[in-house]
């Protein structure tokens, strides 16, 4: 109860986002089941919503440890430029997917050697993966969209079990998975520590290296599982394109969800509701008809709006404000 | 008789100082980078124009840099070469080093992309008329469809960008006055499949399952490609139940009409290079100033253009 009361912003935002939504274009909320699956609008914000919650999953518990990973949109690339390389020369899913997977993780490794052991700012050392992985996935695809044809590896993207998609599931199981392994153990509160007091926490005995390295290895494995999910999406690895931009979504994911850049206290729930907010606006301004002119003015008004509402300012005024109608009314 | 003989005479010598000039001609190719696959193919099918002419070409790779493309201008006119050929990745900067190489009387030829500059600084430039390849793609959609009412939903280019302005524009040219197409919706796609699915899956949710859409615009084919996974998705018939028409021409979109998921393309030529040798090697020869634009050919592409074919001409030139 008591955690349902700390997300209850995040909560609120949601729901006002998709009255808004559901106000604009009826029918947003019809859910179908077509073809043995879920089908609907509600469901492709679930569905496309996956790149960003798996990146707000990693970037939640870097941003903890008042870190920034940059890099996770090129890691994206990378991870998809192999899968449909390895996809189309014809290797069996269970290898593509441990392959890309500990690229993901490599990649992480990387950030983390930079960040925690040679001590490089976290913004600049990943900002060296963000701008060099990009070539680096257009010199395994070869500067084309490398497709490929194979059911098997295009079921992550566009499969379903139980009528529910792939994507949804995957998301929601490498969440949860998270989650309890943060919180169910002690390694939540110390990533906490390590980023309230990385020193402080260093001379009580956290060995704050070996998380940091683990909180962009997380990112990295994150950042494989999201390029996966869009390679098989479009049959297709784009290097260009795969994850552009998607890292700055992934930080206002977790910024919506309340966690602060400055490190300490997170969570992965509220950051997984923030990439909801985000999702249900763009697929609400796909629904809404507008010219695509406005798309962006309208997504930052909303956003800062709600961010507005979130500030500690603002909610010092509002509880003063309700503290004075409350005496006003107590003197009548 | 004589008018005639002299003319006979000069046209030999034309073609002979022609072929001469082309044996040893030295041409410098300053090309953006890699920044698409159609990019790539305009790279590749220079080079084989080059080959095929006897033309000795010095490619430079500006790596989407502006200063880079500069430094390989002045580099060629130091080598002094017989002409430049560039596509210039930005419209303004170039007055300098443009006069420059015209101090040096090098001939520049742009490709693909118009500059801000006097005219006078270059010989012509080759592009394709963007609001041109929107109008046959209309033109099309107008004749396949015939009386029939047809909804159509359009997938735009990155806002703002002048190939989503323009080919919005000749495609609404094409259409005006037939009162059975009408544009339903309009969204922007950003060139790239996973936008272009994400979009058309929305459009197809927002009109009745997709019942109402009778055809998809996309301003480039790779949105196209994405739209026919989404419409596949939606357990429709792209080709059939929404026809598909789109610009660009890449290779893959041959292989989904092969399979009769698209309907037409309009291609953006690659082979920007070769109507600037035709130009370049006329102007050596004697001297022909031609006009300072060269419209490349936007041909339409059906089913019934042999797709498989077409798939097979351009799979390897590296789109």
């Amino acid at each position: 109860m008591k955690k349902f009361r700390q997300l209850r912003p995040q909560l609120l935002a949601l729901a006002v986002v998709l009255v808004m939504v559901g106000l604009i274009s009826p029918g947003f909320f019809s859910v179908t089941v077509q073809n043995g699956r879920l089908y609907g609008s509600l469901i492709d914000v679930g569905v496309r919503v996956a790149p960003v919650a798996l990146l707000a999953i990693g970037m939640t518990l870097v941003i903890a440890t008042k870190g920034i990973d940059l890099s996770v949109g090129a890691v994206m690339a990378i991870t998809g430029a192999v899968a449909a390389t390895l996809v189309a020369d014809g290797h069996s899913v269970p290898v593509v997917l441990a392959v890309s997977l500990a690229l993901g993780l490599l990649c992480g490794i990387w950030n983390g050697v930079l960040v925690a052991f040679l001590d490089i700012q976290p913004i600049i050392a990943t900002l060296i993966l963000m701008v060099a992985g990009r070539g680096i996935a257009q010199l395994i695809t070869g500067g084309v969209i490398l497709t490929f044809n194979d059911p098997a590896f295009s079921f992550i993207g566009s499969g379903a079990v139980l009528g529910i998609p792939m994507p949804i599931l995957i998301w929601l199981a490498m969440g949860l998975a998270v989650g309890l392994l943060v919180r169910r153990s002690a390694l939540g509160l110390l990533i906490e520590a390590v980023g309230i007091n990385r020193r402080a926490s260093m001379l009580v005995g956290v060995r704050a290296r070996f998380l940091i390295l683990a909180t962009y290895a997380i990112s990295g494995l994150c950042a494989a599982m999201a390029g996966m999910i869009v390679t098989a999406d479009i049959h297709g690895a784009d290097a260009n394109n795969a994850g552009l931009w998607l890292e700055l979504d992934a930080i206002l994911a977790v910024v919506i969800g309340g966690t602060s850049l400055a490190g300490g206290r997170f969570s992965i729930t509220a950051s997984l509701i923030g990439a909801l907010i985000i999702q249900a606006l763009n697929t609400g301004i796909l629904m809404s008809g507008w010219p695509p002119e406005f798309n962006l003015i309208v997504k930052a008004v909303v956003i800062v709006t709600i961010l507005t509402l979130q500030s500690p300012a603002v909610a010092d005024e509002l509880t003063m404000l309700r503290d004075f109608l409350r005496r006003k009314g107590a003197q009548k | 008789m004589k008018r005639k003989l002299l003319a006979a005479s000069s046209v030999a010598c034309l073609m002979l100082s022609g072929a001469a000039f082309a044996a040893d001609m030295t041409v410098g190719f300053s090309q953006i980078g890699s920044e698409s696959g159609w990019r790539a193919a305009e790279t590749t099918v220079t080079q084989q124009q080059a080959k095929e002419r006897g033309i000795d070409l010095k490619f430079a790779d500006a790596q989407q840099k502006q200063e880079n493309q500069i430094k390989a201008v002045r580099g060629f006119i130091a080598q002094g070469v017989d002409a430049i050929l560039i596509a210039p990745v930005v419209a303004t900067g170039w007055d300098d080093v443009l006069a420059e190489a015209k101090e040096a009387e090098i001939p520049v030829v742009l490709l693909d992309r118009q500059i801000d500059a006097p005219e006078d600084l270059y010989l012509t430039a080759v592009t394709s008329d963007q609001v041109y390849e929107g109008k046959v793609a209309g033109e099309w959609l107008v004749k396949d469809i015939g009386d029939k009412a047809c909804k159509v939903v359009e997938l735009q280019g990155t806002t703002g960008s002048s190939p989503a302005i323009n080919r919005k524009k000749g495609f609404e040219e094409a259409i005006a006055g037939h009162a059975n197409i009408s544009i339903a919706r309009s969204q922007t796609g950003d060139f790239t499949r996973t936008k272009g699915k994400e979009v058309m899956e929305s459009f197809i949710k927002a009109e009745n399952g997709g019942k109402d859409i009778c055809a998809v615009y996309a301003h480039n084919d790779d949105m196209a490609v994405g739209a026919i996974q989404a419409i596949k998705e939606a357990g429709l018939k792209p080709g059939t139940d929404i026809k598909v028409v789109s610009i660009d021409a890449v290779p893959d979109i041959f292989l989904a009409m092969a399979e009769g998921e698209a309907n037409a393309t309009v291609e953006l030529t690659p082979n920007m290079a070769g109507p600037a040798f035709d130009v370049l090697e006329k102007f050596k020869a004697d001297g022909t100033v031609p006009p300072k634009w060269i419209q490349t050919e936007s041909k339409l592409f059906t089913q019934a253009d042999d797709p498989k074919g077409v798939y097979e001409s351009k799979k390897d030139l590296g789109y």
